[in-house]
């Protein structure tokens, strides 16, 4: 099982690598959209280091979002996504992998492009390592919670806006805690709690989102 | 529960209980609505403002209880592939939807003399909301395919995954320091609010949720309605 969970990671990143832009796509949205808002709200440094969390995480939030029709669109495609389904291994552990290369690809990239776009908005020195942090805890979360919208817009029509319309809402409490640790740090408070709780919606959603996601990948390919 | 399995069965017994819970629903409204409106104390500080609450409190409760519904019967309909619990689900929807809409309208309308706003971001509002997103995004699903069982299976699955809100919903005014009032009517330690109020409340609670019924059945019946036409339509094509 955690041969055929390897194998599948594996296999995930390479096809990603050897797409080679596809995989950069997002975290390029990332920039482009997050330089959008100094040019809306006005270049005052003030008022983008008060922003400038809200608007890194809400960008790294859509990134993800335009990034998750990846993780089973092609493989529905090609009948691939029947071969694992009929597999002997658990579906769950399977598509934990492909979730995980997912977050490998583009979760990774994201927390690794924010320090350029925190520079852009002028976020304070000292709220840097909370909003990793956050980050680091937030975006396993958002792959996670992202596939089950992604399995169950399978064959839908206009899929794409669907999955917008189902996942967003369940991405509502990863930003709240995410901008909130980094606002705590900002006004002098601890981001403690926050990142807590972050770190229980990661601990939920780790095992009960490839479940679910599996469940709706087993009636996509029935 | 696998009675109601067959939808000739179901249907026979929906159409004797129609009439009652129509008639009953518009005879606790009208109770209702005249011990509320007429019959009941203005609050000592709200003043009359405080009727609105007769409004938006059973739709709220409304709004949590259709989706609890709704996860339910997906829950069934997903374990025993029971054929009657996926399109009560997708006709209880829409109810839920507007039920919600209900409340955070009236909401908005209590707000504004009572906090000087019409929305504020606390946590119970901006959980009610996501409630109505969730709403939105099954009604979305449930349509999103041309076979409409996929689209009862994948939102069915939708259902359950966003249960998680309502316990965030319910306790939120306990977790989070709020503007919104803590729970005043289910407590452990009995309800705090007086019986004046309370029962106006309580009977507009049970008109809403049998308006609830009523309607859940006549969409049941349709649904049922419109599958047959879907299938007489398919087998007229095939020829």
């Amino acid at each position: 099982m955690i041969a055929a969970f390897r194998h599948m990671l594996m296999r995930d990143l390479r096809l990603a690598l050897r797409q080679g832009m596809d995989a950069t796509m997002a975290v390029a949205f990332f920039i482009i959209a997050g330089t959008l808002f100094p040019l809306g709200v006005g270049p005052e440094l003030n008022t983008l280091a008060r922003i400038a969390a809200g608007v890194i995480w809400v960008t790294a939030l859509l990134a993800v979002l335009l990034s998750l029709d990846r993780l089973f669109q092609q493989d529905f495609e090609d009948g691939s996504l029947e071969q694992l389904v009929l597999s002997p291994t658990p579906l769950e552990i399977l598509v934990l992998a492909k979730i995980a290369a997912h977050w490998i690809i583009t979760g990774v990239l994201l927390i690794a492009a924010s320090p350029l776009l925190a520079i852009f908005l002028n976020l304070p020195a000292e709220v840097y390592p909370v909003l990793l942090l956050a980050m680091g805890l937030g975006t396993p979360s958002l792959s996670l919670i992202g596939a089950i919208g992604a399995a169950l817009s399978l064959g839908a029509r206009r899929g794409g806006v669907l999955m917008a319309v189902l996942v967003l809402p369940l991405y509502i409490p990863v930003l709240i805690f995410g901008v909130g640790a980094a606002n705590a740090v900002a006004i002098g408070q601890s981001p403690r709690p926050h990142l807590l709780l972050l770190g229980a919606i990661l601990a939920a959603a780790l095992p009960l989102a490839p479940w679910a996601a599996a469940a709706a990948l087993r009636q996509a390919t029935e | 529960m696998h009675r109601f399995a067959n939808p000739t069965r179901f249907l026979r017994i929906a159409n004797a209980v129609l009439p009652w819970t129509g008639g009953l629903t518009a005879l606790l409204l009208g109770v209702g609505l005249y011990l509320a409106l007429l019959n009941s104390p203005p609050d000592y500080q709200q003043g009359e403002t405080v009727r609105i609450m007769y409004v938006h409190v059973p739709s709220a409760w409304m709004g949590m209880l259709v989706y609890l519904t709704m996860a339910i019967a997906s829950a069934v309909a997903l374990i025993w592939r029971h054929p009657l619990a996926d399109i009560a689900a997708k006709a209880a929807a829409p109810i839920g939807a507007g039920f919600t809409i209900i409340c955070l309208v009236t909401g908005a309308l209590w707000g504004k003399p009572m906090w000087g706003t019409w929305w504020v971001w606390d946590a119970r509002l901006t959980s009610m909301l996501i409630l109505l997103f969730l709403y939105l995004g099954y009604i979305a699903l449930v349509n999103a395919f041309d076979d409409p069982n996929r689209g009862y299976r994948a939102a069915g699955i939708l259902a359950l995954v966003g249960v998680v809100n309502l316990p965030i919903i319910k306790f939120s005014v306990d977790w989070w320091n709020t503007l919104h009032q803590p729970a005043s009517v289910i407590r452990l330690d009995g309800p705090t609010i007086h019986p004046d109020i309370l029962l106006p409340l309580l009977v507009m609670a049970v008109a809403f949720k049998l308006f609830f019924i009523t309607v859940l059945i006549l969409r049941i019946r349709s649904e049922i309605a419109a599958a047959k036409i879907r299938n007489l339509q398919l087998s007229l094509a095939r020829g």
